[in-house]
């Protein structure tokens, strides 16, 4: 009976499109939360062999920092995603993030891609760059959420 | 004051952030698809034949929301991009149940026209073409959502003027089915209440960013819960009594349990205290029980909800029928069109459309239905956290929690899981009060997701005194 078999499509068409539909909005939210994530995956350098194929070695519970955070200071509340870029702070008009601190030094800190990890470097600032706490004399690797403090501004990394 | 400029390598990136304008208009071109066959099963279920005069309707509907959808791209161009979409699904599935209630059944009369300048379908697309005006006007005068905390206590006088309004008026003009509610003149019905609430969410959240410090610092240690000082307790006791009012002189059982529950949220948002949950949560139980013994009306409420079968064709009628309705529907529903809801009478399409939904398109359709709404709050809180003020993160989490909130308070008590309250399902229920305030809600968070994602560049700067250095001016 054709009846019935347009009755059942009708009815269940709808109720299939309800949830596709559904189902759509939860695709375009997920592309929305993980979207940043999948661009700034960190290149590894070429030639150079890393044991986890190119998958960070020690990253917390698997997350990669997908961007540095400004959790403190006149900039507070920015973000700057995280690519495959060397980010330099300092108060020279070509750093990556202009810090116009009287703590700060011209070339005062760098941050650096290597092998799924970021690097904190100091510059040979006057004041120092710290990392958890503790003044960084050689480059260290910043887990997320360790505070970086550079004069009176603080940075996160977040994934 | 430090003046740190910042150039982002990445600024060029940043500026080009994903708009995702075009994936609105996508979702929303799938929502008018969806109407179609929604509309298209009714007419098959109810007349076993289509023409093409069934498109009418999903026609109008979809053209109300691509107005919107303009509005958006033009006022609000970083705006979240499935809170429009979900909530226009919402609302053209409230729209076309509507329509179809005025149709008839199948067993029943029927109607042979189902041309869609009928019935109480034809006036909510009516209302929706008000409330599509009432959206582009917030989002045109709200450029942007701080320059509401400005108005903190006239938003709150003129919440509490809307609340009372229909309380002072008399009854004649105010009252239907006992609920004073209502402003009634000429043709035209307005519920105050729904806008109220707006009014009232501005206030809450202007009001607690002020105090929210004297809130959450000043306390007792006692069990492990900091609880507040009394003279703190002020404000909340104030919205308690607030709350009680509105009941004792509207008899609104489900707006004043709305009131009291938004505020107590906000303030937990706010101050991030257990203990003002414990305290609402105390002063709520002591408020029910004070209304159970004083009102006969919430007494008889109570007893319906325990022992709706006890007086199955009076007192327990309506709720008796909405859950035979739920269970014919099942888990698939009797296909839309081919239920028999209008044994609810003239609330099938006000408060117990959820009964009629779920008849028609079973647990599976209305489990869809809450999920949208469900997806609206998520996009709204997930705003909230982005949004860098604390007004916007406030008013953000309010609006969300009330929409959730209004949901689980009508469709709890449909399906007899909380006392019954007369309250409207937002976007869903007939009425027009509440799809215009309800469509103003959505602006104003669509609004907050627009500020929240803007790239840092566009957005206007916010004022940092707390890093900003003394300055000495000599004269």
């Amino acid at each position: 009976m054709p009846d019935a078999i347009v009755l059942a499509a009708a009815r269940f068409g709808f109720l299939i499109l309800l949830w596709v539909f559904v189902f759509a909005v939860v695709g375009v939210m997920r592309r929305d939360i993980f979207g940043a994530r999948q661009s700034s995956l960190v290149a590894v350098p070429r030639g150079v062999k890393f044991p986890s194929s190119g998958k960070p070695a020690k990253a917390k519970r698997g997350k990669t920092p997908s961007q540095l955070v400004i959790v403190e200071g006149a900039l507070a509340g920015t973000r700057i995603p995280l690519k495959e870029n060397v980010i330099t702070f300092g108060r020279a008009e070509d750093s990556t993030v202009v810090l116009s601190d009287d703590y700060a030094s011209t070339r005062h800190a760098q941050l650096a891609p290597r092998a799924g990890q970021w690097l904190l470097e100091d510059l040979g600032s006057t004041n120092g760059t710290y990392l958890d706490g503790a003044k960084v004399t050689e480059p260290a690797c910043v887990s997320i959420g360790a505070p970086i403090r550079i004069g009176r501004t603080v940075f996160e990394l977040r994934s | 004051m430090s003046t740190a400029a910042l150039a982002v390598a990445s600024q060029g990136a940043a500026r080009d952030r994903p708009r995702h304008r075009n994936t609105e208009l996508l979702l929303l071109l799938g929502v008018i698809g969806v109407a179609t066959v929604l509309a298209a099963a009714v007419v098959v279920a109810l007349h076993a034949n289509i023409t093409l005069d069934v498109v009418y309707l999903p026609l109008s509907i979809g053209a109300a929301f691509l107005v919107l959808h303009i509005a958006v791209r033009f006022f609000a161009p970083y705006a979240d991009p499935v809170i429009l979409p979900c909530a226009a699904l919402i609302n053209t599935i409230g729209i076309t149940f509507i329509w179809r209630l005025s149709l008839g059944s199948v067993t029943g009369n029927r109607r042979t026209d189902f041309s869609i300048f009928t019935g109480q379908g034809f006036r909510q697309l009516l209302w929706l073409f008000c409330a599509t005006a009432a959206f582009i006007a917030v989002l045109w005068v709200v450029r942007d959502h701080r320059t509401l905390a400005r108005f903190s206590y006239t938003a709150g006088f003129l919440g509490v003027a809307l609340v009372m309004l229909p309380a002072m008026l008399p009854s004649s003009i105010s009252e239907v089915n006992g609920a004073k509610i209502w402003v009634r003149l000429g043709g035209l019905s307005v519920q105050p209440g729904e806008f109220a609430k707006l009014a009232l969410l501005v206030f809450f959240a202007s009001y607690l960013v002020a105090k929210r410090d004297v809130l959450s610092l000043a306390s007792k240690r006692f069990m492990g819960i900091d609880f507040p000082r009394g003279r703190d307790l002020g404000p909340v006791v104030a919205a308690w009594a607030v709350s009680l009012l509105v009941l004792v002189f509207e008899s609104d059982l489900g707006t004043s349990l709305m009131y009291f529950g938004i505020f107590i949220s906000m303030l937990y948002v706010a101050t991030e205290r257990t203990s003002w949950l414990l305290i609402g949560l105390g002063l709520f139980g002591a408020g029910a029980v004070l209304a159970w013994t004083a009102f006969s009306r919430v007494h008889l409420r109570v007893d319906i909800w325990l022992h709706p079968f006890h007086d199955p064709n009076a007192s327990g009628f309506q709720i008796v029928q909405s859950l035979f309705g739920l269970g014919t529907g099942g888990l698939f529903g009797t296909g839309p069109g081919a239920g028999n809801p209008e044994s609810l009478n003239q609330y099938a399409s006000s408060d117990f459309i959820v009964a009629t939904v779920g008849e028609e398109v079973g647990l599976f359709g209305l489990a869809g239905v809450l999920m949208l709404y469900l997806i609206i709050a998520q996009r709204g809180i997930r705003s909230s956290l982005d949004v860098r003020d604390s007004f916007g993160k406030l008013l953000g989490a309010g609006l969300s929690f009330s929409l959730v909130l209004q949901v689980f308070v009508i469709v709890g008590g449909v399906s007899k899981l909380i006392p019954l309250t007369g309250l409207t399902t937002p976007l869903l229920s007939y009425g027009g009060s509440s799809l215009v305030a309800n469509w103003c809600l959505i602006a104003l968070l669509i609004r907050l997701s627009d500020s929240a994602r803007k790239p840092p560049g566009q957005r206007p700067a916010v004022l940092q005194l707390r890093h900003a250095l003394t300055e000495v001016i000599s004269r």
